[in-house]
């Protein structure tokens, strides 16, 4: 097994030309840091992703100074199946934690790129995974700028697994947290919520929910670019991923000590996610998404939020659903369409569909 | 969404909650039969929205929770066979037995996959012909014609490696269980709409008289549950004991023929233990003779496992509406979603569940806001 920068990589002047030994399945070989390994990294990846910073395939990546502060994620994707309705694990490896640098109010810069494949992957699978990555890298202009391979025996790994780091730039002047968090505050969302996990939900258990059911993976630096480019004091960001924005509002109440209150017929919900939820009994609220943002902003600059946010594609159907309350101890609390309060419990590991 | 939107209608809902306030003058305790109605319930509020003496007493209908522990700690002893792909829905994963629950015998090694129809444990079973393919066939009479489906093609397709372990309970016993203890306080009914959806409400008119019960079946969303308890209160303001049918739109007095049918050609009524109610006589339902083949506990002679419910959980009452889950010693402290004692805890429609999950704010004022 071997580092991606292999420093025998490429050709050797006078060597045997390789033989096209590879077949069309990822074989243990691949990983070994032998030929295949080589063939692998020059054919697919470096092709792919070719930069100066990468292109040296040394033990690490020389990167050029920085002015300010540096902000840096680490994400795994270990997501089944590889490609579903709305995106893939390329696309998700990429966008995640691109999402993680932007609502930190980092300006994402570079990327690692980890694998860990199981043997007897079709080699294609891999192709189309990592030109997948390879767009999306480009649409956030981020350079991939180091890797590594592993191949593991079949059975150890789940075709395919995909790990980055992020590296950004932080924006000067930025200051976001729970600590910025007050009374009173606005929480918006930048979207339909859910979209994600119930497109992979359906797709896992081939469950037809139509063809509009598609996950919202997608990047979201420019959506967050353009709130702090129209001047809006944002206090708090969040990309509302696993558990869902249940999950993303317990955190922030338990680490601001404020309480938050959903206005329930508020949250954007998707037709067929609706539709989802009701027939599988789960609640959108506890549902993972890929490219949506909880936005808190001072009561005053929620009406312009909202309409920075609704100029983006994705932003569309940005909604307020809610307002933060001073009451302790900090609970996440849904006023349902009649008017009475609920509690919206943390969830307890993965949503689990109801019996009848 | 069509045959949603409608039913969850703010207007219409207040206009039935403000008949329902001007309807009653004195206190009433009436249940509603099914979890997903004491969800609905307790979501949207009404139990809090209703005048104060009426009281909505959440009843047995959560097949979960009524799964006895004996029941359980079958399904995990064969779970954890080697050969055994058991095959659930998903609510029984983290339904705890004795010791262990079916998440903790999946980490452990075990086979155990999440199905969303029966039916796909049959397939399962056709595709891993050298595996033993068990499914754990729970529920009220909503969900047995689907597994008495899925047998009854097992049996067609001469399967060997298929069988369930059945633990289908019936809904008219248990009320009558719940009717006939001294310590009753139920004086109506709101019936399970999907139950009667299956079976139909012929069977409630002997009860309804014998027991001088208004019995109303009624669905599952909150325009539904509204209509539903006026229903049942202008019943007992007057005095009247009868059956009606709010859920015209899904339940015949018949009920689904073709359903009933697949259902006595596999079935066969049998006593029944419950979680917190004992042995209830002719409560549930048994695979007949000619399906024994498929009987997983003969098949894996898990017939002498037997359990102690724990003494801390008071499930059983809170499933005949004598208690309240708030009201019981260990909630929120020993038992939580976290660690559930008992299966009222587990279960999306548990009673207990949905007390920690929708029941403990109360309805106020909120400080430092201009939300109502």
């Amino acid at each position: 097994m071997t580092k991606l920068q292999n420093p025998l990589a490429a050709s050797l002047p006078g060597a045997c030309p390789l033989p096209h030994l590879a077949g069309d399945r990822i074989l243990l070989a691949h990983g070994e840091g032998a030929r295949l390994t080589r063939r692998l990294i020059r054919e697919i990846l470096l092709e792919a992703f070719d930069n100066e910073f990468l292109r040296p395939l040394s033990d690490a990546a020389l990167l050029p100074p920085s002015v300010g502060r540096l902000v840096m994620t680490t994400d795994g994707y270990v997501v089944s199946p590889l490609f579903f309705p709305g995106g893939d694990i390329g696309k998700l490896a990429v966008y995640g934690t691109v999402n993680d640098l932007a609502v930190c109010g980092a300006e994402p810069l570079y990327l690692s790129l980890g694998f860990i494949i199981e043997e007897g992957l079709p080699l294609e699978v891999l192709r189309q995974v990592v030109y997948s990555i390879r767009d999306a890298a480009r649409l956030c202009s981020v350079a991939v700028v180091t890797g590594d391979t592993k191949v593991v025996p079949r059975g150890a790994a789940d075709g395919l697994f995909v790990h980055t780091t992020g590296i950004g730039r932080m924006r000067p002047g930025i200051d976001l947290g729970p600590h910025r968090v007050q009374p009173g505050d606005r929480v918006l969302v930048s979207g339909t919520v859910g979209d994600h996990g119930i497109a992979i939900l359906s797709a896992r258990e081939g469950l037809d929910l139509g063809p509009t059911l598609q996950s919202d993976t997608a990047p979201l630096h420019e959506l967050v670019r353009s709130l702090f480019e129209s001047v809006i004091d944002v206090h708090f960001l969040r990309d509302p991923t696993r558990g869902g924005v249940s999950a993303v509002l317990h955190e922030l109440g338990d680490a601001a000590g404020l309480s938050v209150v959903l206005d329930e017929p508020s949250v954007p919900l998707a037709e067929p996610v609706r539709g989802a939820c009701e027939l599988l009994g789960l609640d959108p609220l506890y549902v993972a998404n890929e490219g949506k943002l909880v936005v808190i902003v001072a009561p005053q600059d929620a009406e312009r939020a909202l309409v920075c946010l609704r100029q983006h594609a994705c932003g569309r159907e940005a909604a307020i659903i809610g307002e933060i309350a001073s009451m302790t101890p900090p609970q996440v609390l849904v006023r349902a369409p009649l008017g009475a309060l609920r509690v919206l419990d943390e969830p307890t590991g993965a949503p689990l569909p109801r019996i009848c | 969404m069509k045959y949603v939107d409608e039913y969850r209608d703010v207007h219409l809902a207040e206009r039935l909650l403000d008949q329902i306030r001007r309807t009653v003058t004195r206190p009433w305790t009436i249940m509603e039969v099914c979890g997903g109605q004491t969800h609905t319930l307790i979501r949207s509020g009404i139990d809090r929205l209703v005048p104060e003496g009426l009281r909505l007493v959440h009843g047995p209908g959560c097949p979960v929770c009524v799964t006895s522990l004996e029941q359980i700690d079958r399904a995990l002893a064969i779970a954890a066979q080697p050969r055994v792909i058991f095959c659930s829905f998903g609510d029984m994963l983290r339904v705890p037995g004795t010791s262990r629950d079916l998440l903790q015998v999946r980490a452990e090694g075990g086979d155990v996959r999440i199905v969303y129809s029966p039916l796909d444990a049959v397939r399962i079973a056709r595709e891993h012909p050298n595996r033993e393919v068990v499914f754990f066939a729970v529920g009220f009479e909503t969900t047995a014609p689907a597994t008495a489906l899925a047998v009854w093609q097992a049996k067609r397709l001469a399967l060997r490696n298929f069988s369930m372990l059945v633990a289908h309970v019936l809904v008219p016993p248990a009320m009558e269980a719940i009717l006939g203890t001294r310590t009753n306080r139920i004086q109506a009914f709101l019936a399970a709409g999907h139950v009667c959806t299956v079976m139909g409400y012929e069977d409630y008119r002997t009860l309804a008289e014998r027991y001088r019960v208004p019995i109303v079946v009624t669905g599952f969303e909150p325009v539904d549950l509204l209509e539903g308890i006026l229903m049942t209160v202008r019943q007992l303001e007057s005095g009247r004991y009868e059956v009606e049918n709010q859920y015209a739109r899904s339940v015949r007095r018949e009920g689904n023929l073709p359903a009933r049918n697949i259902l006595a050609d596999v079935y066969e009524v049998c006593d029944r233990p419950w979680r917190g109610l004992g042995i209830l006589p002719r409560s549930g339902l048994c695979l007949r003779p000619a399906y024994h083949d498929f009987d997983a506990e003969r098949r894996f002679s898990v017939e002498s496992v037997t359990a102690i419910e724990p003494a801390e959980c008071r499930s059983g009452e809170v499933l005949q509406g004598l208690i309240r889950p708030d009201q019981c010693a260990a909630f929120g402290t020993l038992c939580t979603p976290d660690h559930p004692l008992g299966a009222p805890m587990v279960s999306s429609e548990g009673a207990c569940a949905a007390y920690w999950k929708y029941g403990r704010s109360q309805d106020r004022t909120i400080p430092g806001t201009s939300m109502r």
